[in-house]
């Protein structure tokens, strides 16, 4: 243990790997955070066992990252271990955050997931009907998996989470953003998401009209977008108004529309919500039939507009916790 | 108020056995006492009485309470008394909140047991939103000292004077070229048989010349906008092409005019002319000019009424105009149309030349009428023999299943002026003798000894084909008398049909401006039936006269003061309690999407261009929460519904604690 530097651990659990990806996208900087702190942990760079953390000290790590959401018996024992070994813990991402894309899940359960992905998907070959299972006895005795979960989790249902940090991955700037507050001691109050307060549209360039309305929707394939003009607007479900900004509104200022990686608005109970009870509000319709016509253009709204949120919505069966 | 420390109480109503039939109100009461923040819990027999609220008030104090449920009927029934007697006690108004376990609960339902099991959800919902309940303040405006009143005929124009006369400004506007309505159009009235234009014109020509009174004939309301004490109002005042600065209302131009249109006011029955008044007493008297049926505005020629016109009144460029008026009440007195006689098909009307409508009756037997008083029929004989038919229209479940309330009486008024004025026989078929009124029966009575033929039975049809000589040339009637107990065929030579009132024809289009609400018949509906007999679902909108349902004379004019008492009495509070439960905008979290611009039904939002940001009038906003709804941003909450308090609601009946 080198007794000064700030003790570092990132880890991730159910994830793409864009979340690690993204922390090298900060270029040489990472020189920078690579001075700063001591990195005890970081599964993608660099080799480690799951006894040597067991052996750490608790609270010997001064802040840990984790990316991804947690979905499975091994991620929720990682995160509850390096909950206890971790002063601060940073739900890293938007799956940490909110559950992200692999929440989606939840609109399924562990029993359809397994006999759709090891069952009936085109190029599976599965006659004997075999799925996964957390002990398969064989000859050479006895082979463990880690337990699958009906639901999929956002880091801070399963252990207590200080901060957040938004993005699908997280800018760049919002990683450094966080990582300097960390250097400088400078933290904001504990629950805080780093990120701006207000939605991305206060971010973005693009002009809006006084009394938005849209006249049909469009997938971003079907249109050529004006592009000075809010994308809403112009029929695309960009969701800037109602995701926390933060990000610069990157996706925007490149034609495309905000797809809500940076998750609810502070005061938010519910984003998809949010985003879709503001669409329906300003369709251009004046009946019911009209309304419905045009709402029906507007291809799943559920992947739509919860496609990063889904686990932290109001839209949840009676949720099953996870077996510890 | 710190919301970290509830203290709840909880009173449960039994609204004698309204609740308490059906639902186990001790248990309730009981199952209350055991949830979380809740300190007090207790029920009785009619909480809304005065001992009830003292109870509330009592308990505020007794056990220092901060949150007051009461679970009993609807808020729209008793909310303001319950927060008033929360606010005696010196708590905040807005921390007291209701569940209603008699409308949402024992009226709907049988079975005692879930009855008992639904309201105890109802009461755990509620307490779970009172403990998020944050205290608010009624905020008051000032009320526009000055009344609409849509439509001038008799109710309109009896509560323009009684507002005028208690010396508040009256806008009183009628789409005709003059005020009167109904009532000058009819002969006699019942059951005094005064003149009813020699008692109506006195009231309308002082309505004309009361100083406190603008009279708007011959205009419409375009659009209304704002709220009870401040609503905004468009006039169209149709172009009339008569200036009445000038016009001195002498008549020439009427008496010149060549071109000629039917007159509505004499029920088609004869013409007027293109330029004319509605019938000689109009008030206004100056007369207006009729585009449609005058020549000049089809070929650019004529224009002999403005060669005789001394004072050069005509104004041929002239124009619709909008006006617009700040008004704090309006009171909607339209009136009321009659049902197309020709519907109830089988009594000829429209076929049958001497088949008339009683309304059509009025002007045959009006002097200034088109046969000058004579009653006779289209061939201008005097009749021999004259049936009056009751319930044509009304009472008729394939019409209107309810009673005009009128016929009756004018079918006995009919039958006098007939015995009066001709040697005619005169027959009543009808259903049942409706004669409710003062001085109703007594008129029935007379007639009886007047000689008038009651036949008790609702004619079923009209024709002319006779099946005996005595039928030759006449109207046959055919009708079952039910006191006879046998089938009658009366032959006569004039049909007076007693057909039912209806709404006007745009009355739906009329509810939307004003935003009132209309009962399964079409009429406008009142707020309570029997209680709020003059408001509507709008505050500050009143309904007055036969707009709100057939009414004879007498219930038409007192609808009408009360609707000048109510208004009055909003003018001389001045200032009107606005909805505390308003909308508001986080400012630090509004981005200035603009999405909710559009979407406010009282244009209450506006935007701050420098901050970018969405503004909400609170003087303009009612608590709708739609913007709340809107806001994608979740910038905007809707203060005494804000989510955190709904879904506490909605998590305390659908889920675990939590």
């Amino acid at each position: 243990m080198s007794g000064k530097k700030p003790q570092l651990a990132l880890y991730w659990a159910a994830s793409c790997g864009g979340c690690d990806v993204a922390t090298l996208d900060v270029n040489e900087k990472i020189l920078d955070v690579a001075a700063a702190f001591d990195i005890r942990l970081w599964p993608i760079a660099m080799d480690f066992k799951y006894k040597d953390i067991e052996l750490w000290a608790d609270n010997e790590i001064d802040v840990c990252l984790f990316n991804g959401a947690v979905r499975n018996s091994e991620q929720l024992h990682l995160a509850k271990l390096l909950r206890r070994k971790s002063k601060v813990m940073v739900a890293f991402g938007a799956c940490a955050s909110f559950g992200g894309i692999p929440g989606l899940a939840n609109l399924h359960d562990r029993k359809t997931i397994f006999e759709a992905v090891y069952g009936y998907t085109v190029s599976t070959h599965n006659p004997d009907k075999v799925y996964p299972a957390p002990k398969l006895k064989v000859s050479e005795g006895e082979l463990t998996l880690p337990d699958f979960f009906d639901d999929v989790f956002a880091l801070h249902q399963v252990i207590p989470v200080e901060y957040f940090v938004p993005g699908c991955p997280p800018t760049p700037e919002t990683i450094m953003t966080a990582v300097g507050a960390i250097i400088e001691g400078k933290l904001p109050p504990a629950g805080s998401t780093i990120g701006i307060n207000r939605a991305l549209c206060d971010e973005c360039k693009r002009t809006k009209s006084d009394k938005p309305k849209i006249e049909r929707f469009y997938r971003p394939q079907e249109i050529l977008t004006d592009p000075d003009k809010c994308l809403l607007e112009q029929g695309l479900t960009c969701q800037g108004s109602a995701t926390r900004g933060g990000c610069g509104a990157l996706c925007p200022s490149v034609n495309m529309p905000c797809r809500g990686c940076y998750g609810p608005m502070p005061s938010s109970s519910d984003a998809g919500a949010d985003a879709l009870s503001a669409m329906a509000s300003i369709v251009d319709a004046s009946d019911e039939k009209t309304a419905d016509e045009k709402m029906a253009r507007l291809v799943d709204p559920l992947g739509t507009f919860y496609r990063f949120t889904l686990p932290v919505s109001l839209l949840v069966r009676s949720p099953k916790q996870p077996q510890s | 108020m710190k919301n970290d420390d509830p203290r709840i109480g909880v009173f449960v109503c039994h609204c004698g056995t309204n609740i308490a039939g059906i639902v186990n109100v001790d248990s309730v009461a009981a199952a209350a006492r055991t949830m979380p923040f809740v300190v007090h819990a207790e029920e009785y027999k009619f909480m809304c009485s005065d001992p009830g609220q003292a109870l509330v008030r009592d308990a505020i104090l007794k056990h220092r309470l901060n949150r007051v449920i009461v679970a009993a009927c609807s808020p729209r029934m008793h909310e303001p008394t319950f927060r008033k007697a929360t606010a005696l006690a010196g708590l905040n108004p807005y921390l007291f909140e209701m569940a209603n376990i008699r409308e949402h609960c024992s009226w709907v339902h049988t079975d005692k047991v879930a009855a008992t099991e639904k309201a105890i959800d109802l009461v755990k919902s509620a307490v779970a939103k009172a403990r998020y309940l944050e205290p608010l303040e009624s905020r008051y405006v000032n009320v526009e000292p000055k009344v609409l009143i849509v439509g001038g005929g008799v109710a309109g124009i009896q509560a323009a004077l009684d507002i005028a006369n208690g010396g508040t400004k009256v806008v009183l506007v009628e789409r005709q070229q003059s005020i009167g309505g109904r009532m000058a159009q009819l002969d006699k009235t019942f059951p005094t048989l005064d003149c009813s234009a020699c008692i109506l014109t006195p009231k309308m020509v002082q309505a004309a010349q009361h100083p406190n009174i603008e009279l708007m004939t011959y205009s419409e309301i375009e659009e209304v906008k704002g709220y009870v004490g401040n609503f905004t109002v468009r006039i169209r005042r149709k172009a009339t092409f008569i200036d009445p600065k000038v016009c001195t209302a002498c008549g020439v131009c009427i008496d010149k005019c060549p071109w000629k249109a039917t007159s509505s006011f004499e029920e088609g029955l004869s013409k007027r002319k293109a330029v004319y008044r509605l019938f000689p007493q109009a008030v206004p008297g100056i007369p207006v000019v009729d585009k449609d049926a005058c020549k000049y505005f089809e070929n650019g020629k004529c224009k002999a009424c403005e060669k005789f016109c001394e004072p050069h009144a005509f104004r041929w460029d002239d124009q619709d105009k909008i006006v617009e008026e700040k008004v704090g009440a309006i009171i909607v007195a339209t009136g009321y149309d009659l049902i197309d006689p020709k519907l109830p098909s089988q009594y000829g009307y429209g076929k049958l030349k001497n088949v008339i409508t009683g309304i059509e009756f009025e002007r045959i037997n009006n002097a200034t009428g088109p046969t000058a008083g004579k009653i006779v029929t289209k061939e201008g004989k005097e009749p021999e023999s004259v049936a009056i038919l009751h319930c044509i229209g009304s009472r008729d479940r394939n019409h209107c299943e309810y009673c005009s309330r009128v016929c009756c009486m004018y079918a006995l008024k009919f039958a006098h002026l007939i015995k009066e004025k001709t040697k005619a026989t005169v027959y009543n078929f009808y259903i049942d003798m409706r004669c409710f009124g003062k001085g109703y029966e007594e008129f029935y009575h007379r007639l009886l000894e007047e000689g008038v033929k009651f036949i008790r039975g609702k004619a079923a049809y009209v024709t002319d084909q006779a099946l005996t000589d005595a039928e030759q040339g006449k109207l046959i009637i055919s009708a079952e008398a039910t006191t006879l107990g046998k089938t009658l065929r009366v032959p006569v030579d004039m049909v007076i049909l007693a057909n039912a009132m209806t709404p006007q024809k745009d009355a739906a289009d009329v509810a939307r401006k004003f935003g009132i609400g209309r009962s399964p018949d079409g009429f406008f509906l009142e707020k309570h039936p029997k209680l709020e007999p003059v408001s509507t679902a709008t505050d500050g909108v009143y309904l007055a006269g036969t707009c709100q349902g057939p009414k004879d004379i007498p219930d038409t004019v007192a609808q009408g003061a009360a609707a000048a008492s109510v208004a009055m009495s909003l003018i001389q509070r001045g200032t009107v309690e606005v909805e505390a439960a308003t909308a508001g905008v986080i400012d630090d979290l509004c981005s200035g999407c603009k999405i909710c611009q559009d979407v406010c039904p009282y244009s209450a939002i506006g935007y701050e261009v420098d901050k970018r940001i969405a503004e909400i009038n609170a003087s303009l906003c009612k608590g709708c929460g739609t913007c709340a709804a809107t806001c994608p941003s979740s910038a905007i909450v809707a203060k005494h519904f804000n989510d955190q308090q709904i879904l506490a609601q909605i998590h305390a009946l659908y889920a675990q604690e939590g």
